[in-house]
């Protein structure tokens, strides 16, 4: 019974293995390009485990921002996840505090967002379908870094190929992700104004923080929507 | 190891547990926090577009003509077909290598 719950939720998670499989490679090609080791891109893809924040994280570190800010950017791209934490708490609390360890640890956008569908079906939400769900997306995660990490340190200039495109299009892709989300255009809109702002008059890497915070505390000043929502509003796509 | 990359280690050390309490922070503030105040909600909700954008708009001014063509053609084929992330990268990346080796 409880292997066949894993395997369930092996399957459940295969068809996001593979979507999220092509962003692990670039990850690993571009991390090498940022001046990351294969082994560094390895071993940044198996303990942070989030695509969309690793991506930022390089692209912070090859420009050689303040190592703080780094981290404190991995950590405001990753906040979502304490919306997705909250939300799935009443799914979870069964587990033990070793299996809620690695459930969180595990809790990517996909996971989140299956979870809550399964519970929200009344189906039962069990650790061994967590973690089948989970590690079909976790492991072939990091061998897909190591594979592009081998690939980017054979690829002597890599604007000639166009590798240096397609991050900022990444990003990009992000953003139009969060489209639906209250004040989007408002906020994307001075967001982009003071980070060429911040760029032109301050200088990298304080374009990040200028820019960020000019959009946050625009949409924190806004009045309060009409529909205030407590569950996440929107489930973006990881990767 | 060198000390320079020994930082590196620490830096991805630092981020792998920022990223954790991301994910285990909810869980222990529900327990805490009936209901998020409105402001600080807004402000959250806005983090994600806020930081992303200040890495997308510098590019598009300061990287070059053909970076700047690529991601607005990325863009717009992306927002009219509503097409996938990883559809668009291919569309940038094909305009990106015609301008540099056909056009210039």
């Amino acid at each position: 019974m409880r292997k066949d719950e894993f395997w369930e939720g092996v399957r459940g998670g295969f068809p996001i293995m593979l979507a999220a499989s092509p962003f692990g490679a670039l990850f690993g090609a571009l991390a090498v390009d940022n001046g990351f080791t294969i082994a560094d891109a390895v071993f940044m893809s198996a303990t942070v485990y989030a695509g969309a924040s690793q991506m930022v994280g390089i692209e912070l570190f090859g420009n050689n921002v303040q190592p703080w800010l780094v981290v404190l950017s991995v950590f405001a791209v990753n906040f979502r996840h304490v919306l997705y934490s909250a939300s799935i708490a009443k799914h979870v609390r069964h587990f033990t505090l070793v299996q809620k360890f690695f459930a969180f640890f595990l809790l990517v956008d996909p996971q989140y967002a299956e979870t809550e569908k399964r519970g929200e079906r009344g189906l039962p939400v069990t650790f061994p379908w967590y973690l089948g769900f989970g590690l079909v997306i976790y492991f072939p995660w990091i061998f897909n870094t190591l594979l592009g990490a081998i690939f980017g340190q054979l690829i002597g200039d890599p604007k000639a190929i166009g590798l240096d495109v397609l991050l900022p299009i990444y990003f990009l892709g992000l953003v139009m992700g969060f489209r639906k989300r209250d004040r989007f255009l408002p906020i994307v809109a001075v967001s982009a104004v003071a980070s060429v702002a911040g760029m032109h008059f301050v200088g990298s890497p304080w374009h990040v923080s200028i820019g960020a915070l000019a959009g946050i505390l625009l949409a924190a000043c806004l009045p309060p929507a009409e529909t205030v929502t407590t569950t996440p509003v929107a489930i973006e796509k990881e990767a | 190891m060198d000390p320079q990359h020994l930082n590196l280690i620490y830096l991805i050390i630092a981020a792998a547990v920022a990223t954790f309490i991301t994910r285990i922070g909810g869980y222990v503030l529900i327990t805490q926090m009936k209901q998020i105040p409105p402001r600080l909600e807004s402000a959250l909700n806005a983090v994600p577009a806020a930081v992303l954008t200040t890495l997308v708009a510098p590019a598009f001014v300061y990287g070059g003509f053909d970076v700047a063509v690529s991601m607005f053609v990325a863009f717009a084929i992306a927002l009219g077909l509503n097409l996938s992330t990883l559809r668009m990268l291919v569309i940038g990346w094909v305009v990106v290598m015609l301008i540099r080796h056909l056009v210039l």
